[in-house]
């Protein structure tokens, strides 16, 4: 992993400046979950403890109350992950339409086990609960993209392409909506 | 077909940008309340219509807002519940990614009712490219004045502000969600107090679910009457329903309240019944939480009549043989589902989002989550199957906010309708199931 700076660029933080606008006067703990949220993007995918002890600076608060919120929610990763996060649902709607059996075919194809990251750090893979997309199960997350109704097929076309474009996805990136 | 409001103008091409909803009789709510009604008036229209929380709980909305408290000088909020989590629902997701606008125009026509001056959109942090979709039709209402200082030259001021959460269930309980919002842990709070005196800040605050607001639209477009005169009985209006599971047609399905599961499942208009033709086994009705009824039951109500899309009718019959609408998550299950395995994955899941405050939800889910894992492969015994009953029943009550028995009852339903399905695995060397 590249050595960074831990600073936001200007842009982002003229965002959160912007944000903290969004809550009254004292109020800007409310910015945490957001901020955490571009904090993941920006720094390699994940929110070590300095990064972390960063963004309380930013907001004025307690290196603590980062760590408790970070540590609560699932979709902030405390640990390093691949460029690509892979995240299938498994919650009954994408169970009974095969979530088991796209797991499986990702574990074969990628050569890693659920919860693990591939040795080129391109992916890592995980499973979730309920992302509310049931009407179009299975489906899996990687960033803020949807890829829904999945079939092996499909899945080894998104391998393909991901593995092409060999670039971090994030929560922030602007996506497709797709038809449902 | 039956009348749809919020939906209506679904599949008009481009109805996601401004000008196409606005040119398709968008934001004429908004109008109609700042200049011609005030705040009080339209908290009557909103009781006359009947209208239920459509998160969940079904609570009346008209009532709720009547509580909210007014101390002078102090600020009150409006706070959108898009945290959508419950397993197989999906409404809300579809609501505010096809048609934002109509979030936003309830948004302003409802934070006027109640008299706040800053309101939230709280989404789900997995919903961000929707929070995007919402931020843009946010952006084009501010630029068109619906939204900012003076708006339609009346005085009245609102901002309107969308907040990303991490990704957690129990943010979806409205307490909880609050806490979010304030940058903290998803801890639900002890009630009383309740949101309507020391919510958001401390400050009074209501907490109603994207189709609650969408509904008002309607609601104050054509009147409290005009809404309550659809539907059935205490179940007024339209639901959206998210349908997933073993249907040819899953999708989000606004429905009249009142029309019969069966026309829900079987009719080309809706589910198009059962994928491959199979057999119905049994239904989920109203999201992961609530009951679940096998075929017979779900169909046709203890006293033998079809049974309805309502709160009341799929009510009927109690826990013994009944369920509840819920959020509206109709997940259907056909003849070769294994209901122990769905449990599974419910009580998984349970397991991961209890927020851990609680002694009997933070162990308890744990524990059963570890039997059913037992049970699946083949090491259970008749024992364990009482020891889930008793735990369950255990998790029902005893927790500060309403995920405890939302854990306990699919387990409790399950045995109850099921309990041959849990034995049968018990001494079972062929029971070994992929479980993940």
């Amino acid at each position: 992993m590249e050595k960074k700076e831990i600073k936001f660029s200007e842009n982002v933080l003229e965002l959160i400046q912007k944000m903290k606008g969004h809550y009254p006067a004292g109020k800007q703990k409310s910015a945490l979950l957001p901020v955490l949220h571009l904090a993941q993007a920006e720094f390699d995918g994940w929110l070590s403890p300095e990064v972390m002890d960063y963004v309380a600076s930013l907001l004025d608060i307690q290196p603590i109350e980062v760590y408790e919120v970070a540590s609560f929610y699932s979709m902030y990763n405390l640990k390093p992950v691949g460029k690509c996060l892979l995240e299938v649902c498994r919650t009954s709607s994408c169970w009974l339409r095969g979530a088991n059996e796209i797991v499986a075919h990702l574990e074969n194809k990628l050569g890693i086990k659920e919860g693990e990251t591939t040795p080129d750090g391109l992916f890592t893979l995980k499973t979730v609960e309920c992302l509310g997309s049931c009407g179009t199960a299975p489906m899996l997350m990687c960033g803020a993209q949807f890829h829904e109704n999945l079939t092996s097929e499909k899945v080894d076309e998104l391998i393909a392409k991901l593995k092409a474009e060999n670039t971090r996805k994030t929560y922030l990136d602007q996506v497709e909506v797709n038809q449902y | 077909m039956g009348k749809k409001l919020l939906l209506a103008n679904d599949h008009i091409p481009g109805i996601q940008s401004y000008e196409v909803y606005r040119s398709n009789g968008g934001y004429q709510s908004v109008e109609k309340a700042l200049k011609n009604l005030k705040p009080e008036d339209i908290v009557e229209e909103v009781k006359k219509s009947g209208l239920r929380g459509r998160g969940g709980a079904g609570f009346p909305t008209g009532m709720k807002w009547s509580f909210l408290a007014k101390p002078e000088g102090v600020p009150r909020y409006l706070v959108c519940n898009a945290d959508e989590s419950e397993p197989g629902t999906f409404k809300d997701r579809y609501l505010m990614s096809r048609i934002p606008h109509l979030l936003v125009e309830g948004m302003i026509t409802s934070s006027y009712a109640l008299g706040a001056n800053t309101s939230y959109i709280y989404i789900r942090g997995e919903y961000y490219y929707v929070a995007q979709i919402l931020e843009k039709a946010i952006a084009e209402a501010y630029q068109n004045g619906w939204l900012g200082q003076n708006i339609l030259g009346t005085g009245y001021h609102l901002d309107l502000y969308v907040q990303v959460g991490g990704g957690a269930y129990i943010c979806g309980e409205e307490t909880a969600l609050l806490e979010s919002l304030e940058g903290k842990r998803g801890n639900p709070r002890i009630k009383p107090p309740f949101p309507a005196i020391a919510g958001l800040y401390g400050c009074p605050t209501v907490v109603n679910n994207v189709e609650t607001i969408a509904a008002v639209v309607p609601i104050v477009n054509e009147g409290g009457d005009s809404y309550a005169a659809i539907g059935i009985g205490k179940s007024t209006g339209t639901k959206l329903i998210s349908a997933s599971g073993h249907i040819k047609k899953p999708g989000v399905y606004e429905i009249e309240m009142g029309i019969t599961v069966e026309e829900f499942i079987y009719s080309d208009e809706y589910c198009g019944g059962i994928l491959n033709d199979k057999k119905l086994k049994a239904v989920v009705a109203g999201g992961s939480s609530v009951p679940i009824l096998p075929a017979d039951k779900i169909l046709t109500t203890p006293t033998g009549e079809k049974r309805l899309m309502s709160y009341e009718s799929l009510a009927e019959g109690g826990f013994a043989s009944g369920t509840m609408l819920g959020s509206g998550g109709f997940i259907v299950m056909d003849e070769n589902t294994s209901i122990v395995e769905n449990l599974y994955t419910f009580t998984r899941f349970y397991h991961h989002e209890s927020c851990g405050q609680c002694s009997p939800c933070r162990e308890g889910t744990a524990w059963m989550e570890k039997l059913l894992h037992k049970i699946l492969d083949g090491h259970g015994t008749l024992a364990d199957v009482d020891l889930l009953w008793e735990i369950q029943s255990k998790i029902e009550g005893n927790t500060i906010c309403p995920l405890g028995d939302a854990a306990a009852w699919p387990v409790a339903s399950a045995i109850r309708h099921f309990r041959a399905e849990f034995e049968s695995f018990v001494g079972s060397s062929t029971a070994k199931h992929a479980i993940h």
